[in-house]
């Protein structure tokens, strides 16, 4: 073994000791999403002519190739049932593969535990490899359990490995870009945003490749996580198609490998600049702001981006179905503006649940802080702790309800557009913003939880997704209804369909300020943890 | 202080801790790692709750007036953490505002006098320019009562040189100043009042002469002839006889009746050294049981690699 890699091995070893609750929850969880999505599938359509039906509503549908790609056998029940598997799933999967390899490489390296390491016999190539050689374990096991876990669901077993063997290789080459990201900037979460930001291009290309007639472009095939879907897993199982991301791992990570040995332990690409000598920021609120609002633009960019293209794509819903059976379905609806609403509806309570995201990130910051050491010294002045965390968590909120601002308007902007009719800016912005509350209550609750238990900080995410997961597959799991009602977005009202929601979104405002008085409680009363 | 406990969950960190500091004086809080001397700071700052005993900090409790006491305080924690994309200088002015306001000129000087460029990203500096920027923010207050942990732990000689020049100016314009370290040197130097912390108790406390009698002094004495039964007078301990060379460690009382016994036999040379307060580690610490019980590590162990040992000081 070359001197460079030399100790590999055992942060390999200090690695899976990390992440030994992290890499099997998430596995498991894929495996659990897969199998019952398999499950679900055979459920909702027994027979081919239900398949058929529905796998050409999607292909016609716009909005559902742009959000999920095509099926490319509609009597294949298996292309059907993962249908938001084979690109959005794989997104989530890759963002989580970017954050596993970011922690282990500039992570380590901007937090100083490497130099740490580095004292002993430990090689410059060390840290980029065993983040790699984890990451590929991870993939490995989690394509084959999720193969094992559709085969089990009842779905053909070559199409279950193809699809398995696709998100190994997918989340593989996403590993592989945020190894080089991580070789390029100086601050773990530069390299973070870097690799997301080009996990949202690739999204975002094989959208528009997967719109054009007929079938996919040339775009898509520009695409990693249009790669995966042009595996076509149970409709064709084209093999071959897997060289594509093993062939940009052969060329990423030796790249990354170079990038490293060209640089400085803790540099980046750019040397740092000096900055201002002196400083303007007068106090904890302006240090948030400047903290936070870099992330918060992104989020912003992508929320405009999302919701116009969304929006632009409600002119297809009228034509969604031409069987008489759909327009009676549409007739009974309402008539198509009925449609568009509901349409609508159900864009923006996605829309809901991503700036919860956001808010939980951004409380999640105090957290951060704490742990970084840098709570200590802010608190060592006359800032009080309420202050202090009132300045992250009311940033939390004003992004959380900026953001939902942001998408009705251009959701409503890109629909106005689309079929001509002004009033629908008004119309969805209205609605965007009845999400607000059921997402301050998520974000409430990672200052509750920041304030009783900090060290549960990450748990958030998990109550989040449970909340998503709930909300997805809560009836088919015959959750108890209370269980379900205890997710707030489920008592959002989904205007425009909806009116008079307001009980409803004052109760879910009371309910979000009661736990963010509970988490500022447990606050004032516990030690600063170190 | 008074009584003051601290537990973090089974482990006692805080034991029965009394703590004492006189306005306007320099107070050197020693002990070694892990015997509770950041805990102790961070409980005088409201940044934990003790689980018992009472604390009042210029007449205020630190856990509910916290604004209006740390209006009139200035802390420099033992780990200096910055945020990494701000400027040394942008941290300085941050924590300066928060403060209260700021002296600009005083400000200048102290970058001046650590020779610290405020331009450069908190990323780029060392640990001793990350402590800077602490002591910089705090020293260019307007505060009555200076709560410095291990300030000088990441300093150069000369800058450790200039900091002891701060702390001198700060007792003369009659500031109250405590320092915590487990650098003998530094409290002895600078000092009118030490406490030595042990597994969470204050186990000294007082002037540094006061304590000094608690140790004994070097002697080394070259002489004519040997006097039989040095070692066997009282206080007289670790006698170590070379040809013509004594060398031994004697308690006061000792003193008197040791060097009478040096005299009667022809006393070419001498030397002693004073107790230093390595003795009086020595003695807290070095004695070999088990000292463990603060918070979490193992303080015996630590206090005996840190300190050049004597023999059978046991």
């Amino acid at each position: 073994m070359p001197e460079t890699l030399a100790g590999t091995g055992v942060l390999i070893r200090l690695g899976l000791r990390r992440d030994r609750w992290l890499l099997p929850f998430w596995i498991a969880g894929f495996a659990l999403v897969t199998y019952s999505t398999a499950l679900a599938g055979t459920e909702l359509y027994p027979d081919t002519a239900s398949r058929v039906e529905a796998a050409t509503a999607l292909n016609a549908t716009a909005s559902m190739v742009a959000l999920f790609g095509r099926i490319y056998d509609p009597t294949s029940i298996g292309a059907l049932s993962l249908i938001k598997y084979t690109a959005f799933m794989t997104a989530i999967l890759a963002v989580l593969m970017v954050i596993l390899v970011i922690r282990h490489t500039r992570g380590d390296e901007e937090s100083g535990r490497l130099e740490l390491l580095g004292g002993g016999r430990l090689g410059r190539d060390a840290p980029l490899a065993s983040a790699l050689t984890i990451s590929l374990g991870a993939n490995v096991v989690l394509g084959l359990l999720a193969a094992a876990a559709l085969a089990a669901g009842g779905l053909p077993a070559a199409g279950s490995l193809a699809f398995g063997l696709g998100w190994a290789a997918t989340g593989m080459a996403f590993s592989a870009v945020a190894g080089l990201a991580a070789q390029l900037t100086a601050s773990a979460r530069a390299a973070t945003g870097l690799s997301i930001g080009f996990i949202a291009v690739t999204y975002g290309l094989r959208a528009v490749g997967d719109l054009a007639e007929p079938g996919p472009s040339v775009l898509s095939w520009l695409s990693p996580i249009g790669w995966n879907q042009q595996i076509r897993a149970f409709a064709g199982d084209r093999w071959w198609v897997l060289a594509l991301p093993v062939a940009l791992c052969l060329v990423l990570v030796p790249a990354a490998f170079v990038l490293r040995a060209g640089r400085d332990l803790g540099a980046g690409l750019r040397a740092e600049r000096p900055g201002p000598a002196a400083g303007s920021l007068s106090g904890v609120w302006d240090l948030a702001v400047r903290l936070q609002y870099r992330v918060l633009l992104a989020w912003a960019m992508a929320f405009v981006l999302f919701g116009v293209v969304i929006g632009s794509l409600v002119s297809n819903v009228g034509e969604l179905l031409n069987s008489p059976n759909a327009q009676d379905l549409i007739r009974l609806l309402g008539g198509r503006e009925a449609l568009t609403d509901a349409f609508l509806a159900a864009e923006i309570s996605i829309m809901g649940v991503l700036a919860a995201a956001y808010g939980v990130s951004a409380a999640n910051h105090l957290r951060s802080e704490e742990a970084a050491g840098h709570t200590e010294a802010l608190l060592g002045t006359a800032t009080t702790r309420i202050r202090w965390a009132s300045s992250h968590f009311m940033f939390a909120l004003a992004g959380v309800a900026a953001l939902l601002l942001l998408a009705g308007v251009s959701i409503g902007a890109g629909a106005a557009f689309a079929i001509g009719d002004a009033a629908l800016v008004g119309r969805s912005t209205v609605a965007a913003l009845a999400q607000v509350p059921a997402a301050w209550v998520v974000t409430s609750v990672a200052l509750g939880v920041f304030g009783w238990a900090p060290r549960l900080a990450g748990a958030v995410w998990g109550f989040l997704l449970a909340l998503v997961a709930l909300g997805e597959f809560g009836v088919l799991w015959n959750a108890p209804e209370w269980l379900m009602d205890l997710s707030p977005f489920r008592h959002s009202p989904l205007l425009p369909v909806d009116s008079g929601g307001l009980p409803a979104l004052a109760a879910l405002t009371v309910a979000a300020a009661a736990v963010a008085a509970l988490g500022y409680a447990g606050w004032r009363r516990r030690d600063l943890a170190a | 202080m008074t009584g003051v406990v601290k537990r973090f969950g089974s482990v006692t960190a805080l034991d029965g801790l009394d703590f004492d500091v006189a306005a306007g004086e320099v107070h050197g809080f020693l002990g070694p790692n892990g015997s509770g001397k950041s805990t102790t700071l961070r409980l005088l700052l409201g940044l934990l709750r003790s689980d018992a005993g009472s604390i009042r900090v210029l007449g205020l409790d630190p856990w509910r007036d916290v604004a209006a006491l740390h209006r009139r305080l200035a802390y420099v924690p033992g780990d200096v953490a910055l945020w990494p994309n701000l400027t040394g200088g942008e941290v300085i002015d941050l924590l300066g505002r928060l403060q209260g306001g700021q002296d600009r000129a005083r400000r200048d000087r102290f970058l001046d006098l650590f020779e610290l460029d405020p331009s450069k990203k908190a990323r780029t500096y060392s640990k001793g320019n990350r402590q800077k920027v602490a002591l910089v923010a705090a020293l260019a207050t307007d505060a009555e009562l200076f709560l410095l942990d291990e300030p000088t732990s990441g300093l150069d000689p000369l800058m450790e040189d200039a900091f002891r020049g701060c702390v001198r100016e700060l007792r003369g314009q009659g500031r109250t100043v405590v320092l915590s370290s487990h650098i003998l040197s530094e409290a002895e130097a600078l000092s009118d009042r030490v406490s030595i912390i042990r597994a969470g108790k204050v186990v000294e406390t007082g002037p540094l002469e006061q304590l000094r009698h608690l140790t004994r002094t070097s002697v080394t004495a070259d002489v004519a002839a040997v006097p039989p039964g040095l070692d066997l007078l009282p206080g007289v301990h670790d006698v170590v006889v070379t040809d013509h060379r004594v060398s031994a460690q004697v308690e006061p009382a000792g003193l008197g009746p040791f060097l009478h016994a040096l005299t009667s036999v022809g006393l070419h040379a001498l030397t002693s050294q004073p107790p230093t307060l390595e003795d009086l580690f020595l003695r807290h610490y070095g004695s070999g049981n088990d000292a463990g019980t603060g918070a979490g590590t193992a303080v015996g162990a630590v206090a005996d690699s840190a300190v050049p040992r004597r023999s059978g000081d046991a």
